[in-house]
């Protein structure tokens, strides 16, 4: 799956890894710190996202808006995303231009301003980005899930955080945050591209070895209880169309169960896409959308497993037709998840999984971003051997290992069963 | 000014790596081989589109190439699909205005699968009545949440206002009440006048040899018969609105509003159209998003996202501003939008901005180009558009040779803040008018939402 990667840290704790690809003029670099919404609580959930928000407003030796000019004139593209587990930030340039994405990282691992007027202007922004998700039924949908399905664990909210937080969280609360966080023992940066191994350690070594380490912040961990019987919410809003979800507890991704779980997830809902760029495939002979669509029950069903640090869910969403109730769908999706449960998958359908997988990774190797993004993605809840190793892990899935896994996994006093219902508002006229 | 990026024009896809044939049928065949990749990526199009459409049928087209791979006269859906889901393969097609486009992507030795099916179902597809009244559910149920979704009401809406009486105003995915009535036999007649090889392009790209792709292609498409010409699918140009015209779409229990304003913009075939693709950059797309996104966002913090956006193509495509704002500012963005729409018509840019937006134009096209599909894409626009097979070795040059005041000239010629259409949808305003017509997922959270294209 993949050429030679070097694996080293520097003195400060940061972790290092270059993978040289030579297949076009490209070099993506990334940096991932350990810090998402898992390590909020109540009172500044959301702080995460916005602190990486804030990490675009400037530096002294980059002031706002200079980086966004600069990258683009590069002929460059940046971003940067918060997921519940970690941070990322990425570039990716022309090769000949990637010095100025390690300076840029290297800098504000240390010295963003979080300016206060700056923080005011990204408030309104944030809250906007909130109510724009708020437009959308399944975010409301998913929103209650999540809080039903983690009662104590911090993946209970969404990364964007709560209202209210997001009205009250202050610009010292946010720079207590990033410096908290953003340290070079907290972080990975990955590298990968047209480059000499040597030639780039020794510039990474440059820039980022003399940035101070500090104390790692503690993770306390506050795992989620069994739970002890199926729960349900139910979302009434604007629309006319139904959703219907339910969310089994999914094992972590480092859990023997999750790769099997990827053959279950493959062969009921379809093959998730575990890459972050790229399209993935359609689900048209999957278990569910037989049962659903083609039962004329639903428009539409789609499965995701997630590799995170800590256990986190399987869900499967459901767009019911109108003619149809989430009632209907749930009774059908039960009878099939009971089969599921009553007799293993098929060969045939293992091997589908795999080949499914492997054409999956394939496209994914095809992009010198995405491969950057595996790099350290691997390493915010594993290791990169997790990614190299994948394919091998799933090709050794047995039809029997499956049922074990679903027996485990989806069971109904293990889920949530999440119903948006239309209240029926029509468009004002 | 800096200096322009320097690319090294035997890299970029031009005469020597994209090869071309012609087939007697009027199929045009272009590959570019990559053999760094595993994959292959086959692209292209017919010249049949929802122009085709009568007006109550809006949503025929797109219906038709949806329903493509429902059946065939050798298989039924689910073995279709069982053919290329069980290989981790793709291939969708979808309607336009103008065209029938398909996409496919599969390992490279799979590359024989993808083209008996892609043949199979453009020339066998016998659209069984229940898999089309299926899919018509299940378009309804699509349409339903359309019809709740902001952004797209706005979208609407602009149409309405900038195309009236044109065919760009109908939607091409139609309405709730034009497809309840589609058929299949609607969907079968519609195959069986327009789908023909006159003006099909296909193009394939990835880790297979150029020479035996198009010999693959030829032996599986070249007995296409005739049947004509291509069709002329032109549509008239557009007269700009005159003065501001103004359509709220109240959607209750909705948070945010969606702003879409702008006017037409030129075709993708138009001599002026990479100047104007150059002032969008300006306007709103350079950094993040530009002009626009500095004032609106970066500045006045008033939205999570704020550009815009050219859609060359065809015709008269819509050239946009697009904003997602809370309620309460949305007049404050609209006025914040009009002085940068005033400002790119009253005074050219410096050299500074000029330049950088250049060297954005030319400096990303290895980014562009890095995938097969971006390859694939890129050799079939310019085949569409007829901008020659050279066009990417010459669009350095082409880019680095436009001049401050032709920057001025394309943005007077299209824009004016005074003639605009400007199209909200959003909580209903209290005290407010709402007007409107009545028709029938992402990993965690980031810093720059994603955009609708422009294409350069």
């Amino acid at each position: 799956m993949s050429e030679a990667v070097l694996r080293t840290r520097l003195r400060n704790g940061l972790e290092v890894r270059l993978k040289e690809i030579h297949t076009a003029p490209l070099i993506s670099s990334w940096v991932w710190y350990r810090v998402g919404a898992r390590n909020e609580v109540p009172g500044i959930t959301g702080i995460s996202h916005w602190v990486e928000h804030m990490q675009f407003k400037g530096t002294p030796l980059f002031p706002t808006g200079t980086l966004d000019r600069a990258i683009s004139r590069e002929g460059g593209t940046w971003n940067a995303f918060t997921w519940m587990d970690w941070t990322a930030y990425f570039e990716t340039m022309p090769q000949d231009r990637i010095e100025l994405a390690l300076r840029v990282e290297a800098d504000r691992m240390q010295n963003s301003l979080f300016d206060p007027a700056e923080v005011e202007s990204e408030r309104s922004v944030i809250i906007s980005e909130r109510e724009g998700s708020e437009n959308e039924p399944t975010f409301r949908l998913s929103e209650e899930v999540h809080a039903a399905a983690f009662r104590v664990h911090p993946y209970h909210h969404m990364t964007i955080g709560d209202m209210a937080d997001l009205h009250t969280i202050s610009r010292d609360d946010l720079y207590g945050h990033y410096k908290r966080h953003y340290l070079p023992g907290n972080a990975v940066l990955a590298v990968a591209g047209n480059f000499k191994t040597s030639t780039m350690l020794r510039r990474v070594r440059e820039l980022f070895g003399s940035i101070p380490s500090g104390p790692i912040p503690e993770y306390s961990n506050r795992p989620e209880p069994e739970q002890p019987g199926e729960r349900r919410v139910t979302v009434e809003g604007p629309g006319q169309t139904s959703f219907l979800e339910l969310a089994y507890q999914g094992p972590e991704a480092t859990h023997e169960d999750f790769v099997p779980m990827a053959v279950l997830d493959s062969a009921l809902t379809g093959a998730s896409n575990l890459n972050l760029f790229g399209g993935g495939i359609s689900n048209k002979t999957s278990r569910l959308y037989k049962k659903l669509v083609e039962g004329e029950l639903a428009a539409s069903v789609v499965g995701g497993l997630a590799a995170t640090v800590h256990p986190y869910l399987y869900s499967i969403m459901v767009t019911v037709r109108p003619e149809s109730s989430p009632e209907k769908v749930l009774t059908a999706l039960d009878e099939e998840i009971e089969r599921m449960l009553d007799k293993a998958v098929t060969v045939e359908e293992v091997a589908r999984a795999i080949k499914q997988a492997k054409a999956l990774f394939a496209y994914a190797s095809e992009s010198i971003t995405n491969q950057g993004f595996w790099l350290g993605y691997s390493e915010m809840f594993a290791d990169y051997a997790w990614f190299e190793t994948y394919l091998d892990r799933l090709s050794k899935v047995t039809p029997d290992q499956v049922l074990e896994v679903a027996r485990k996994r989806l069971v109904p006093t293990k889920r949530v069963v999440g119903v948006y219902r239309p209240n029926g508002t029509a468009a004002a006229a | 000014m800096g200096q322009l990026p320097r690319l090294d024009i035997k890299t970029l896809p031009g005469p020597e790596t994209i090869l071309r044939r012609e087939l007697g049928n009027g199929i045009t065949f272009l590959a570019r081989e990559n053999f760094s990749s595993p994959s292959v990526v086959v692209s292209g199009y017919l010249r049949a589109g929802s122009l085709q459409e009568e007006p109550d049928m809006a949503g025929l087209a797109s219906m038709t190439a949806a329903s493509l791979m429902r059946g065939t006269q050798k298989r039924k859906f689910g073995q279709i699909y069982e053919s290329i889901e069980s290989i981790g393969a793709r291939l969708n097609f979808s309607a336009s205005k103008h065209s029938i486009s398909f996409s496919a992507k599969a390992l490279a030795e799979d590359l024989g699968v993808l083209l008996d099916l892609l043949h199979e179902v453009l020339l066998t597809p016998t659209f069984p009545k229940a898999q089309v009244d299926r899919l018509r559910a299940e378009m309804l149920t699509g349409l339903g949440i359309r019809d709740q979704e902001t952004s797209a009401r706005a979208d609407l809406a602009f149409n309405e206002l900038i195309y009236k009486g044109h065919p760009y105003a109908i939607p091409t995915e139609g309405t709730k009440g034009t497809v309840a009535q589609l058929t299949a036999t609607n969907v079968r007649s519609f195959h069986r006048k327009y789908f023909r090889p006159a003006g099909m392009v296909i193009c394939i790209v990835g880790g297979v040899k150029a020479r035996k792709a198009a010999n693959a292609v030829s032996t599986r498409f070249s007995s296409w018969k005739a049947n004509g010409k291509a069709p002329d699918l032109s549509v008239p140009s557009v007269k700009p609105p005159r003065g501001l015209k103004r359509v709220r779409v109240g959607l209750e229990g909705k948070s945010q509003a969606d702003l879409v304003m702008g006017t037409a913009g030129p075709s993708r075939s138009d001599p002026d159209f990479l100047l104007a693709a150059l002032a969008n950059n300006i306007l709103g797309r350079f950094g993040m998003f530009g002009r626009i996104g500095d004032v609106v966002r970066e500045q006045a913090g008033l939205a999570y996202y704020a550009y815009s956006t050219l859609a060359g193509g065809d015709g008269p495509g819509p050239w946009q501003v697009v904003a997602g704002v809370n309620p309460s500012n949305l007049e404050q963005a609209i006025e914040l939008i009009r002085g940068e729409l005033t400002k790119i018509i009253k005074e050219p840019p410096d050299e500074d901005e000029l330049g950088d937006n250049k060297a954005n134009f030319i400096g990303r096209l290895p980014l562009q180009l890095e995938s097969n599909e971006g390859v694939a894409g890129a050799i079939v626009n310019a085949e569409r558009h007829s901008l020659g097979i050279d066009y990417f070795q010459k669009y350095p040059d082409l880019v680095a040779r436009v001049t401050r005041d032709e920057i001025l000239r394309v943005a007077q010629r299209f824009i004016d803040p005074d003639n605009l259409a400007i199209a909200s949808a959003g909580p209903p305003v209290a005290g407010g008018k709402p007007a409107g017509r009545k028709p029938g997922k992402k990993k965690g959270a980031g810093r720059r939402p994603k955009a609708r294209g422009s294409k350069t």
